[in-house]
């Protein structure tokens, strides 16, 4: 933040001397066991932030993170904590688990309250509850920042009944007893384990009370390093995801999709046949359309049968007229010229005043506080970034599996969004909310995807058509033709200096139109009234202002956003990030070219125009750590970027080695080509619960920013994408990964915890292309930077739909028979 | 459909099926054996990766007809009993670093790291950042750097 626009806020006391200690209204809920549920009545948050005066952008006042907060308020009542007869502790937890570590966090909050080991509690995912509104939804790396509060008050308000309860049994006061390890203990040193207290501490009537929460200088479990609760499961195979749970009768069912996006068919020439092969139970066309009563609408034909791989014959043994697609004819030119053509954005936003925050200020805009020097003074520097479709993939594809059968639904799939699924499963199946179950298995990775319920959309649909339980998976090919895409965009940057000093800085971003009608749109639409920003703006420039910032004080800057197309005419979404991504990258790279115009070293330039403290430490952390400035050889290079989201700093110093011998290691089907050999993070999250977990969320940020620098794309042609597999799609792998990756958890900050989820993401990809850019000499303007360079594989076919299994399996080990020769992006 | 007999995790198992469905399909689909996991059916992910008379392959690619009777199959279920211990070092070291993250991809990349291992005993050397390089198992979540450090623990105490 530009020191002529913050005040630097002092660093907040973790524990303030004389503070009164708030206190918070529960419920103790009438259950054969002790059951408490927290309600949070209040929320100082929000009022204790200092407010920036007197030119913030949005989304240094109120980012998404507050609207996600705002939004889960009212309803985070209903989260319960149950104390089992043996002791252990049950906590259901209404949040996805796709990696992220969110259970081993709530886990973790739970002990701290409570006085109970942390392997004691067992915290499962809620299926689809519709009485929780917002307070069901797992995005903008927002989850620790919404339970944090009302998870440790359900946990204090058990430990409080707890206490109750051992006071009769020991014979002393409550205020002399203290919990530790699952047991309460008296100063007289006699206790007794909670398991003897399970019922004695239950409710017979469901009523109010009121509980204090832990002083953040007593805590013992937040902030130590945890394993991940499924750590064991995970290593053995026996953790369970969707396609792996026992339910009887759902068999395996996949899907032949049309040649181009949104594809339609016409009809089903062959469908006897098919339904004769092996192993084939059924074969039926549905609809997929994925935005039932708002969008386009699409179609596929679905095949269950008695395994996968007779789905993926018989999928590919289908002979079906296909309908146009939304898309035929597109290509990734033309849309980049769709993009360049499109006006760019006004000097956004309104001039509706920040009143609601408190600041009487225009949006974004900012005023000239420097009047320009006189003509002749000044000069700029001028760039258009251009950033290619990007998939967000996970390990394990879309899945599903569903019963729909007698006018119920009960449904298996690990959706990011429930209640929404939920209620979309209601819409097309005709069937009442009331009456459709959504269970939520832990997933394989999410990064956006599972913001959409496509695949429980297919399962229900073949499920009710067919009468029988489908078990139903995307195949690797659909993930990438028909999947969510990181939509293509462009950023035109604009910087303006003197001969000492930078006075405006302008950044224009358009964009093919991204669908956050899922994901956050009927949120954004229920806060509308207190964002401060009410009118006119779209969904998409709503979430650009609350993400969008530039950190360093660069004189006048103007944001913009613009897009084009309707929401829904690709398939889009977030890729484990929203527009930093994009937006940083291109930002970092001016920044770049503007310290060295102005003849000062890159880190510094960057420090000396930072005025949020905990950025400056980040920022200061990794130059000491990550040894900023040391000699390397010629072709190796540095680049380093500081980056604030989601109420967190986190700075990336990224080491890439561009020489020969470098870019030039054969390894078959690879891309090798540049390497990042080094990176160094530092993360301050406010408080962090579990560095461990933090750390790990730093790293694959680290690993998703290398791929979006140098080969994570699709290609758009002829109205779809020619990717149609891993391999295909150039992910980070382990020839691309760091050898040497050190990420600096900051001691805590603040008496709350940011999110971790997407925060690297942007900050790795920047500091990735800045130390590209200084490797080379040379500044990219298109990202991915092999995205124009080749298409490096063979492109599969698109009819039949699936590529086929192969049959070399026992001699083709490691490389698989396909791979071609290796890759260097840089060529 | 011809009956297949071969043994998997230590357990002679018979499965009548096609002969050219792949073995992946029969182990997940058929006989409940859900470690070895689904990626991208075209043997380029490695998630289903496996050992087949003790070294590694991939189910994905390999039909079920090419399946000897004298063959046996290891998934990451049967690991531990290689070594007649609760967990292998390779799975130990992976908890030790706390290495998953949604875990989709790690019983791929821990068969995968096993064989890497013990292909570089039998040439008489220790696995090297070179050899690490060359793992094709895919991971989305991005846990390349912890897996780099659990090979190399695991493989100090193979």
């Amino acid at each position: 933040m530009p020191a002529h626009r913050t005040a630097p806020a002092p660093p907040r006391a973790l524990t303030p001397q004389g503070m009164k200690r708030r206190r918070f209204l529960g419920y103790l809920i009438a259950a054969p066991t002790l059951a408490v549920g927290a309600k949070l009545v209040s929320d100082p948050f929000l009022e204790a932030e200092a407010l920036p005066s007197p030119v913030p952008e949005v989304s240094e006042v109120y980012d998404l993170s507050d609207l996600l907060l705002d939004s889960t308020r009212p309803t985070a009542n209903l989260i319960t904590v149950v104390l089992n007869e043996d002791g252990t502790v049950s906590f259901t937890l209404p949040r996805a688990e796709s990696g992220q570590g969110i259970t081993t966090t709530a886990a973790m909050l739970i002990a701290e309250e409570m006085g109970v080991d942390v392997s004691d509690v067992h915290v499962t995912l809620a299926d689809a509850r519709p009485e929780l509104l917002f307070n069901q939804q797992t995005q903008g790396s927002a989850s620790v920042i919404s339970i944090y509060t009302p998870v440790r008050v359900a946990a204090a308000l058990a430990r409080g009944r707890l206490v109750e309860a051992a006071a009769t049994v020991l014979g002393d006061e409550a205020e002399n007893l203290r919990t530790t390890g699952g047991r309460v203990l008296s100063t007289t040193g006699s206790s007794i384990p909670f398991a003897e207290l399970a019922t004695r501490a239950a409710n017979s009537v469901t009523r109010e009370a009121v509980t204090e929460l832990k002083p953040v200088d007593e805590f013992r479990v937040i902030g130590t390093a945890q394993r991940r609760d499924d750590v064991l499961a995970a290593v053995t195979g026996r953790k369970k995801y969707t396609m792996d749970l026992d339910v009887p009768d759902a068999l395996p069912t996949m899907i032949a999709r049309p040649p181009t996006i949104k594809g339609t068919v016409q009809a089903i020439n062959n469908r006897a046949q098919v339904r004769a092969m092996p192993g084939v139970t059924d074969v039926v066309e549905i609809s997929t359309d994925a935005e039932p009563g708002r969008g386009t609408t699409s179609s596929a034909v679905a095949v269950r049968a008695r395994t996968f791989g007779q789905c993926i014959d018989a999928v590919n043994a289908l002979d079906i007229s296909w309908g146009r697609g939304n898309v035929d004819g597109e290509s990734d030119a033309s849309i980049l010229q769709q993009l360049r053509a499109a006006p760019a954005p006004a000097n956004l936003p309104s001039p509706t005043p920040l009143d609601e925050v408190g600041g009487q200020v225009p949006l974004a805009t900012e005023v000239v506080t420097r009047p320009l020097d006189a003509a002749g003074a000044t000069e700029s520097i001028d760039h258009e970034f251009v950033f290619y479709w990007r998939s967000n993939a996970a390990m394990e594809p879309n899945v599903a599996i569903a019963d729909v059968r007698d006018g119920e639904a009960e449904i298996w799939t690990p959706s990011q969004i429930p209640i929404s699924t939920q209620t979309q499963l209601s819409q097309v199946l005709g069937i009442p909310q009331s009456r459709v179950t959504v269970h939520v298995p832990r997933g394989g990775g999410a990064f956006g995807r599972r913001l959409f319920s496509d695949a429980a959309l297919d399962a229900a649909r073949v499920s009710k058509e067919i009468g029988k339980p489908v078990r139903l998976m995307w195949h690797r090919a659909d993930e990438c033709r028909a999947g969510r895409v990181h939509p293509m965009c462009i950023s035109r940057v604009r910087a303006t200096y003197t001969a000492d000093q930078v006075v405006a800085f302008e950044q224009r971003h358009t964009s093919v139109a991204t669908d956050y009608t899922e994901a956050f749109g009927d949120m954004i639409t229920s806060q509308a009234a207190k964002l401060p920003f009410a009118n006119e703006l779209t969904l998409s420039q709503t979430v650009f202002l609350l993400t969008a910032s530039v950190p360093y004080d660069l004189g006048a800057v103007t944001l913009g956003y613009n897009e084009i197309f309707d929401f829904d005419r690709f398939a889009t979404g977030s890729v484990r990030n929203l527009n930093n991504q994009d937006f940083r990258p291109a930002q970092e790279l001016v920044v770049d070219q503007l310290a060295e115009r102005l003849g000062e070293d890159p880190l510094e330039f960057r420090l000396d125009r930072l005025e949020d403290e905990r950025a400056q430490g980040v920022l200061e952390k990794v130059r000491d750590e990550g040894g900023w400035g040391r000699d390397l050889p010629e072709g190796v290079a540095q680049g380093v970027v500081v980056h604030n989201e989601y109420k967190g700093s986190v700075a990336v110093l990224a080491e890439v080695d561009t020489r020969p011998a470098t870019r030039n290691r054969e390894i078959r089907g690879a891309t090798t080509g540049p390497r990042v050999r080094k990176v160094t993070v530092a993360v301050d999250v406010g408080l962090p619960i579990n560095p461990l977990g933090l750390k790990a969320q730093m790293e694959g940020g680290v690993m998703t920013g290398i791929a979006h620098v140098f080969t994570g794309s699709l290609h758009l042609r002829d109205g779809n994408y020619l990717e149609g597999s891993w391999d295909d799609y150039r992910y980070t792998r382990h020839w691309n990964a760091p050898t040497e990756i050190n990420v600096i958890v900051m001691p805590p900050s603040g008496d709350r915890p940011g999110g971790a989820g997407e925060l690297a993401v942007g900050a790795a990809t920047a500091a990735v292309a800045c130390a590209y850019a200084r490797a080379t000499g040379e500044m990219p303007t298109s990202f991915p930077i092999g995205h124009t360079k080749d298409v490096p594989f063979r492109v599969k076919p698109f009819e039949p739909p699936l590529p086929p299994s192969p049959t070399d399996g026992l001699t083709a080990y490691p490389t698989p028979s396909a791979a071609g020769p290796a890759f260097d992006p840089a060529s | 459909m011809p009956p297949h007999t071969f043994k998997v995790n230590g357990r002679q198992v018979t499965v009548d099926v096609e002969d050219d469905v792949r073995l992946l399909w029969v182990l997940r689909d058929l006989l409940d054996i859900t470690g070895p996991k689904y990626g991208c059916g075209i043997n380029v992910c490695k998630a289903c990766t496996s050992h087949i008379n003790g070294r590694a392959f991939n189910p994905c690619s390999v039909p079920v007809g090419e399946i000897r009777p004298t063959d046996e199959i290891t998934t990451i279920e049967g690991l531990p009993d290689t070594v007649g211990a609760d967990l292998h070092p390779m799975q130990q070291a992976w908890i030790d670093r706390d290495v998953p993250q949604c875990g989709y991809c790690q019983p791929g990349q821990i068969m995968a790291a096993v064989d890497l291992v013990k292909k570089a005993g039998a040439e008489g050397r220790t696995v090297t950042d070179d050899d690490i390089d060359e793992i094709r198992n895919m991971c989305a979540c991005g846990t390349y750097a912890r897996i780099r450090r659990a090979i190399k623990q695991g493989a100090a105490n193979m």
